[in-house]
């Protein structure tokens, strides 16, 4: 049985210091998990991510994440995965929680 | 490879054009083995039994001994238990490989690696010739161990 | 203790500039990600969750001060302050950044230490009982075996690119210590009718997806034989371990497939050619690593002050109970220093912490530490005049916590926290089990209870071996655990066996309350340890325990 499609955003791995990375509506990587673009098109984000795919330069590992519209902040993850890459570790407070 | 599509030789002095002139046989260890001529040169899977070869040792002239993965590393073992039955011939490696794996090939009993002129390019001869040094800082050759 | 020679120090410099090679020709695009990918893990280098990942190998679990000083100094100038030691001798460093990584390598070669295969699909870093060279009950020590099997393995042409990892642990008492039966190879030091010492080596063990405890594939190989019979082994896995199936290619899926049987003739066959290969040097480089591993210069000094603090103090007293352990020599004592505060992150020190137990050893303990695969440090060589001294300094640094072996001394991996692979949070149920264990307040007539915790199959927290075991599981996208009873890593290994369906994260606490509280009702008196009453009971009490409500419906 085929998937329902579900809205998502494309995220990576910086290549450089590993961070977690979103594509945003410019086409650019923004490190801030508000900022994602959300597909709600299945063909647009499958072709986004072929492309992503090919910016192992900057990038590393690129995948569709599912998420929800969210508010003012913009795409929410759904999955508790992604939850934590958008936030950081619950023992510390390191990563994006921890501001930059 | 490809018929006819140039190979590319990387032995300890860098890239090199292939100086074998004759045909590869492909060889499954199966089929008559006494068909076989003189001074031939084998292509084997990496899954062909050492001990099968054995018997061959006396005609063959090169087994080329293919890398269908970089992640797979079934050709160096094989390399290695051939010499130790006794392979004294030419042995190559060949098809995916990194040059990071050259040091790996020549420790492991093999003579030269082939790659294609795609890979060659990605990765250009100083590369492999960072790893040409083969023979210094091998812990095996320190705990005696032969061929 | 082992010391780099000229070679070792060479091999690690060139492997350095090696890597650092490799990090500019995959910035520069010679190297695909999926090229790169190998060459980095084969030094220690993972992608996880939000950052890089570098593991640095302890191997055998020895270090000194000087080394333990470095890794604090690497935390704080390239990292968060503080590293992960784990389960299988080795530490972690959470947030490196890809340029930095060289440069870490570098100051690790500064000390003899090194991230070399503490991933990929090689031989890892050898592990070995962490109280090697100091327990009282030890036939011998391990550890120049291990260094052995270090030395061959590190580059080793042939092994860089297995159908799988594989991992070796060495050890040197009848009390296993060192989890031998739940590796890929494991080897126990014996003796046989002669008196001679040789090793008993089994084959095929694991954990992970598919737990199996490993089989004898020989019962007593001398000890000459090791290199050759060990790489015999790594040949036959070679060529016919299973590689079209990730989930089937570790060594014990390959002796399970074609019986112990014959992979055992296989490997004796190999055995016989490879064993002419080696001619000697390996053996003369054997007895040159054994002499390096002497025993340190025992103090002669009376243990008074031990005694009278004994008297005096009950938090010493109970310190003594949990984190000592008996030495070969009867004035010294083994001391653990337990990672594992109630509430804390099980196996992380700050590098405060580091630079406290790094001046521990340099002061009181032969300059000597341990890191044991229960995430736990140890010093393995203290006057016991000077045990009082060494506590009184630990509770300064927070590091006093006298709960070594008991219920809130917790295996937890990483979990979903920090790595890659996991389907579910471990640290926080680590973290919740412990709290509500110091609120009990009774974990010392609880006694000997080992839990471990996965965030996923792979098992990296042991839980199939945990007297208690924890599995994270993702479902549907929430966090769920499943728990398993009786296991035990042991000489007497055993699986732990599932007691049912699982718990979500917010029930495993009071879940593992409600096992607790059943051990006590059952346990026929205060000396019989949980496993025990479990042997003897059986699962369902534990069972009727966990699933009140099911218990009544279906009888079980």
């Amino acid at each position: 049985m085929a998937r329902a499609f579900r809205p998502c955003v494309l995220t990576a791995n910086d290549l450089f210091d590993g961070d977690v990375v979103y594509l945003a509506p410019d086409g650019a990587w923004t490190r801030r998990p508000g900022g994602a673009r959300l597909f709600e098109d299945e063909a647009e984000a499958n072709r986004s991510l072929a492309a992503a795919e090919a910016q192992e330069d900057v990038i590393v590992g690129p995948y569709l994440a599912a998420a929800a519209p969210g508010g003012r902040q913009g795409p929410e993850p759904v999955h508790v995965r992604e939850v934590l890459r958008a936030a950081g570790p619950s023992n510390y407070c390191h990563g994006k929680q921890a501001g930059s | 490879m490809e018929r006819g599509s140039p190979r590319i030789l990387v032995r300890d002095s860098g890239f090199q054009d292939d100086d074998w002139r004759g045909e590869f046989i492909q060889w499954s260890g199966e089929g008559d083995r006494s068909a076989l001529p003189h001074g031939v040169a084998l292509d084997v899977e990496n899954t062909v039994p050492a001990e099968d070869i054995v018997p061959l040792f006396g005609r063959i002239a090169l087994i080329r001994i293919a890398f269908p993965s970089h992640m797979d590393g079934r050709g160096f073992s094989l390399a290695r238990y051939l010499r130790l039955l006794g392979y004294r011939g030419r042995l190559r490696a060949s098809g995916c490989f990194l040059a990071d794996q050259y040091a790996m090939a020549r420790r492991s009993g093999f003579d030269e690696v082939e790659i294609d002129p795609t890979l060659a390019e990605r990765q250009p001869e100083e590369q492999w010739l960072f790893r040409a040094n083969w023979r210094t800082h091998d812990y095996r050759e320190r705990l005696g161990r032969r061929l | 203790m082992y010391r780099y020679d000229s070679f070792d120090r060479e091999f690690v410099r060139n492997r350095v500039a090696q890597f650092r090679q490799q990090v500019e020709r995959r910035i520069d695009g010679s190297l695909t990600e999926e090229e790169f990918k190998p060459l980095r893990l084969m030094n220690g280098l993972y992608l996880q969750l939000h950052a890089y990942m570098l593991r640095v190998a302890i191997p055998y679990g020895t270090l000194d001060s000087r080394q333990m000083r470095q890794l604090a100094r690497i935390a704080e100038r390239w990292d968060k302050g503080y590293g992960h030691f784990t389960t299988r001798q080795n530490v972690q460093f959470n947030w490196p950044r890809l340029k930095d990584v060289p440069d870490i390598l570098d100051a690790l070669a500064d000390v003899e230490m090194h991230a070399i295969q503490t991933s990929g699909n090689c031989v890892r870093n050898v592990t070995a009982d962490h109280f090697a060279g100091a327990a009282a009950d030890e036939i011998a020590d391990p550890r120049p075996t291990a260094e052995l099997l270090r030395q061959w393995s590190t580059d080793h042409p042939e092994f860089a690119f297995l159908p799988r990892k594989f991992k070796i642990a060495v050890s040197g008492s009848p009390v296993d210590r060192a989890v031998t039966r739940a590796h890929d190879i494991g080897i126990r030091i014996v003796r046989n009718g002669a008196g001679e010492i040789g090793y008993e080596v089994s084959v095929g063990g694991g954990l992970g997806r598919t737990p199996v405890i490993g089989t004898v594939i020989r019962d007593f190989l001398p000890e000459g034989d090791l290199l050759p019979y060990v790489e015999s082994i790594l040949q036959v896995y070679n060529a016919i371990g299973r590689r079209d199936n990730k989930f089937k290619a570790r060594i014990k899926i390959t002796v399970g497939e074609h019986g112990i049987e014959a992979f055992r003739q296989r490997v004796e066959e190999r055995f016989r050619i490879q064993r002419r290969a080696f001619e000697g040097a390996d053996r003369a480089r054997f007895e040159d690593i054994r002499t390096m591993f002497a025993a340190p210069a025992y103090i002669e000094a009376p243990t008074g002050a031990f005694d009278a603090a004994l008297a005096r103090d009950p938090a010493f007293r109970s310190f003594v109970d949990t984190n000592l352990h008996p030495h070969r020599n009867p004035d010294y004592a083994i001391v653990t220093v337990s990672l594992k505060a109630h509430g804390a992150t099980p196996g992380d020190a700050t590098a405060e912490q580091m630079r406290v137990i790094a001046d521990l050893a340099e002061r009181y303990g032969h300059d000597e530490i341990r890191i044991s695969h229960e995430q736990n440090c140890i010093l393995p060589h203290v006057h016991r005049r000077d045990v009082p001294a060494v506590h009184a300094a630990l509770r300064e640094a927070n590091l006093a916590t006298a709960n070594v072996g008991l219920a809130s001394d917790i295996i937890a991996c990483p979990g979903m926290d920090y790595c890659n692979l996991a389907t579910a949070r471990s640290i926080p149920i680590a973290q919740g089990i412990a709290t509500r264990v110091k609120e009990r307040g009774d974990e010392r007539q609880v006694g000997d209870l080992k839990i471990k915790i996965s965030g996923c199959v792979n098992a990296c927290g042991h839980h199939h071996v945990g007297h208690i075991g924890i599995l994270g599981l993702d479902r549907a996208g929430a966090e769920n655990y499943q728990i398993t009873l009786g296991g035990d890593g042991t000489e007497t290994a055993a699986l732990g066996e599932r007691t049912g369906p699982g718990f979500a994260s917010d029930d495993v606490v009071p879940a593992v309350d409600r096992l607790i509280d059943t051990y006590l009702e059952l346990r026929s008196d205060e000396d019989e340890a949980f496993l025990a009453t479990y042997r003897r009971v059986g699962m369902q009490p534990f069972k009727a325990a966990l699933y009140p409500d099911a218990a009544l419906a279906t009888g079980g």
